[in-house]
């Protein structure tokens, strides 16, 4: 009884980590199925598909440079699914985090970067947050579906931020619309010299450990699972389900303001229209395939944005359209959310063997 | 008795757990029997199995001597055999004769011969008493009449073989003695009767034969007027039970919950409970009995802080409590036993160790300067677990690998560990088998001698009955009188159940439904 009991736990992590990984294998394997001919054979593709995305040094330090903003993003939405809330709006906070951090990054005002980074980094949680708040509020006390809310708000952020970058703070002289370059003070700097890997992958790091720990260690964390798990009964256990709905979205939006400070100050150094190519709605993908999970957050962002990376190169090399990654994602995200459900079949199979006809 | 039905050596088992092992029995026509076991003992997957809900593993099922093959509802239908759900399977939008047709094939035509069938249901109707219209929709229909609806169903299929699964959980005392008439006369008529239940006083009223199922086996076949319930309980569980009434309570104190012409609004936004008012002293057990959706739900929610009151107030301890957070509620003293374990009562994802400490988590010693402290919540599991004899779990096991017994007893654990001056308890054994209501109502008792306050709100009477000091009934949101508890009279309180209306004419349970 014992022993049966501690035994489980092992293998269901084992199988937590195996099942993802081998339906985003299938996924690419059935995806790059598409694009073979008599050029191209599966292994071709496959072959330049991991080189490009980290066959080479400098190759995977590009991978991780587009990890970052998925990362952020994605953790953005798994925080706030641990409360059961599906903030879809991270793409919204992820611009307007940016735009905010231009307004500190743009000024001449600080003399050290010992005070303009972290100044920058926190005007973009502060708006992402205080954009997420609004979502969170009508959920928690007025009922409204976040799922719409958030998406909604997406296109107002997105239209405020061009409005922005076409008028009040557009560089002068400037053809595109766009800020004026960041001052130097507000850079994250390179990592990586000569790469655009930037300070902005260490705060990731940190994040990610802080997020867990928030999550599994702490009574706060513990509060918010539970609320996730069944709101019901949290409050019938005396948690403040409505307090907790809306700080756990004022948290992902401030996550998602933070992956958009730091992917502007780290890569662009100043903020042009169409900066992000739509990282808070990849990073929807990027949560649900972690299982909205946090610290597999980490991975799948990490195999988006070696995909994204690897597109590049795969165009390039055996002309592949862009395009062909989504299917790739796409198909990964079906077989894991399908392989889910195989450890239940082989249990099955091993049960009709076992007892027989 | 001529062998109607037999079951030889059925065995069904879900992964590891053998639901049925082995289960051979014989009803006679024109006989009740009763099937009578524990949860999970297995009587309703061997009906299942019966009425093709399930295929079986192994075994087979002959009617009138001849093996008959039962893959699926359909095949138990032509086989004669009509079952009654425990939850009622109607379309409430729909009428009586859209439900009972439901799923026929027309015999003639490709019209629906609605005029025929619904003749037909009448003359049902009318033979067995039944008091129906057919052309009335579900949804006006009372629980005890949409019960009729569903036999209405098995019988204008022509069952000779009837399953009740637990048919009595849903209806008043009053109902039940109908609802026994009914079967009475499907006995005479020659109809053979299975009869799921795991209350001994109705196998005793109503049934020929007992078959006793105990973990998926028969622990044996006696006929009714050879036993006793004392032997039967003793069959069912495998040890004494003592399910017998609480001593009135000795010392009953000062007053712990006042309430004073309360009112709740449903979940419709229609009030659900109408200007209640009422008293609840420490030492005293407060049982409150109504038919379901009468209002108690909403009282105990309000009670509890998990419904909103649009009127009247409530104090506990002489502090005000209308209208405050449970979190609140649970300082003052408040403990709350809710009526769904699984959706209210506990986070079913959450370790047993977790959902025992949840409500303190945020203080020492269950966290320190912000951080949990897992080793101390284990311990703390680990002596309530003990305490409690919450079997088969580790502080580590999930809630929800719990069987429903040992769920209650989480709850239980976790509630009265911090000595509650006020206890409000909804359905507590709702689901519970015997040994686990002996458990919930013994620590209830305990609780009430130690001075706690007890409001129980059942829609069990006999639950009512065996535990109160004092009765109140409830009807349509409001009670409906005060009655002494211990020396109550079920038939009176039945009476008060139905809102004073007298049971069995015609005119008076439809005009109820109206």
């Amino acid at each position: 009884m014992k022993s049966a009991m501690t035994d489980r736990p092992d293998w269901r992590i084992l199988q937590k980590v195996i099942v993802p990984v081998a339906g985003v294998l299938i996924g690419m394997i059935v995806g790059s199925l598409v694009v073979i001919n008599k050029d191209r054979s599966l292994l071709m593709v496959l072959g330049r598909l991991f080189y490009n995305a980290a066959g080479t040094w400098s190759n995977l330090i590009s991978s991780l440079v587009y990890t970052i903003p998925l990362g952020f993003t994605g953790l953005a939405i798994a925080f706030s699914y641990s409360a059961g809330i599906f903030n879809i709006g991270a793409e919204g906070q992820l611009q307007l985090g940016a735009l905010m951090t231009a307004v500190v990054a743009t000024s001449t005002a600080f003399s050290s970067s010992f005070i303009q980074v972290p100044v920058a980094l926190i005007a973009g949680a502060v708006v992402g947050a205080l954009w997420a708040l609004i979502p969170g509020l009508l959920k928690a006390y007025k009922g409204f579906n976040e799922i719409v809310v958030t998406m909604l708000m997406n296109y107002i952020a997105i239209l405020l931020v061009n409005y922005f970058l076409e008028g009040p703070m557009k560089a002068p002289h400037s053809f595109y619309p766009q800020t004026r370059p960041f001052v130097k003070t507000s850079w994250l700097q390179d990592l990586v010299p000569n790469s655009d890997l930037h300070y902005g992958f260490f705060l990731l790091i940190a994040l990610f450990f802080i997020v867990w720990i928030v999550l599994f260690k702490t009574p706060l964390g513990f509060k918010i699972r539970a609320v996730g798990f069944n709101p019901e009964g949290a409050r019938y256990a005396g948690i403040k389900v409505k307090r907790i709905m809306v700080l756990s979205m004022v948290v992902s939006g401030a996550l998602a303001g933070l992956g958009g400070s730091v992917e502007v100050m780290g890569v662009y150094r100043r903020v042009a229209e169409g900066f992000s190519p739509g990282y808070g709605f990849d990073a929807i993908a990027v949560a649900l395939l972690a299982n909205l999970n946090p610290i597999g957050v980490f991975f799948s962002a990490f195999f988006f944005g070696a995909l994204r990376n690897a597109a590049s190169g795969l165009q390039v090399d055996l002309g592949v359209p862009i395009s062909f990654i989504h299917i790739v994602q796409a198909l990964a995200i079906l077989f894991v959310i399908a392989s889910r459900g195989l450890p239940r079949q082989f249990q099955n199979i091993k049960r009709r063997l076992r007892y027989g006809r | 008795m001529a062998a109607l039905l037999e079951i030889r050596d059925l065995t069904k088992r879900f992964a590891q757990v053998l639901a049925n092992d082995r289960i051979s029995l014989t009803v006679g026509k024109g006989e009740i029997r009763a099937l009578l076991g524990e949860n999970g003992a297995g009587k309703s997957t061997l009906m299942s199995c019966l009425y093709g809900i399930y295929p079986m593993d192994a075994g087979e099922i002959l009617i009138e001597g001849i093996k008959a093959h039962i893959g699926n509802c359909d095949d138990a239908i032509r086989h004669g055999i009509g079952m009654v759900n425990q939850h009622f399977m109607l379309i409430n939008k729909l009428t009586v004769l859209e439900n009972v047709i439901l799923g026929l094939k027309e015999p003639r035509g490709p019209w629906v011969d609605y005029k025929g069938s619904g003749r037909r249901i009448k003359e049902l109707s009318d033979r067995y008493s039944f008091c129906i219209d057919p052309l009335s929709r579900i949804e006006d229909l009372p629980v005890g009449l949409q019960q009729r609806v569903e036999i209405l169903k098995i019988l204008y299929r022509q069952s000779n073989i009837m399953i009740f699964d637990e048919p009595t959980a849903v209806l008043t005392p009053n109902e039940v003695l109908e609802f026994f008439e009914i079967l009475r006369k499907f006995r005479d008529e020659g109809r053979t009767i299975l009869f799921i239940t795991h209350k001994l006083n109705e196998v005793m009223t109503i049934c020929d034969s007992v078959t006793v199922l105990r973990d998926g086996q028969v622990v044996g076949n006696v006929m009714v007027r050879e036993t006793s319930e004392p032997e039967l309980a003793r069959m069912m569980v495998g040890r004494e039970v003592f399910l017998k009434p609480a001593e009135p309570s000795r010392d009953i104190r000062d007053i712990v919950l006042k309430v004073e012409n309360l009112r709740v609004k449903g979940s419709i936004g229609v009030e659900a409970v109408r200007g209640i008012s009422f008293e609840l002293r420490s030492g005293e057990i407060l049982g409150i009995a109504g038919v379901d959706g009468n209002g108690q739900l909403e009282l105990g929610n309000a009670l509890t802080g998990l419904a909103e009151a649009s009127g009247g107030s409530i104090e506990v301890l002489g502090s005000s409590a209308t209208n405050k957070q449970p979190a609140e509620l649970y300082k003052l003293g408040l403990s709350h036993i809710p009526p769904d374990r699984q959706k209210t009562g506990l986070i079913m994802d959450y370790s047993v160790q977790d959902n025992l400490a949840i409500k303190e988590i945020g203080r020492f010693p269950y966290s320190r300067h912000g951080v949990i402290s897992r080793k101390r919540i284990r311990v703390h599991a680990q002596t309530l677990i003990r305490t409690f004899s919450i079997r088969g779990c580790a502080p580590e096991t999930r809630a929800k690998q719990l069987s429903g017994g040992n769920q209650q007893k989480v709850i239980l654990a976790r509630e009265f560990e911090q000595k509650p001056k006020l206890i409000i308890a909804v359905q507590p054994t709702r689901g519970l088998d015997i040994s686990a209501t002996e458990f919930v109502r013994e620590e209830l008792i305990k609780q009430r001698d130690a001075g706690a306050a007890v409001l129980l709100i059942s829609t069990e009477l006999d639950e009512v009955l065996a535990l109160s000091d004092r009765i109140e009934v409830m009807y349509e949101g409001t009670f409906t009188g005060s009655i002494r508890g211990h020396t109550a009279d079920p038939l009176e309180i039945g009476l008060q159940m139905a809102g004073r209306k007298k049971a069995g004419v015609c005119e008076e349970s439809v005009g109820a439904a109206k």
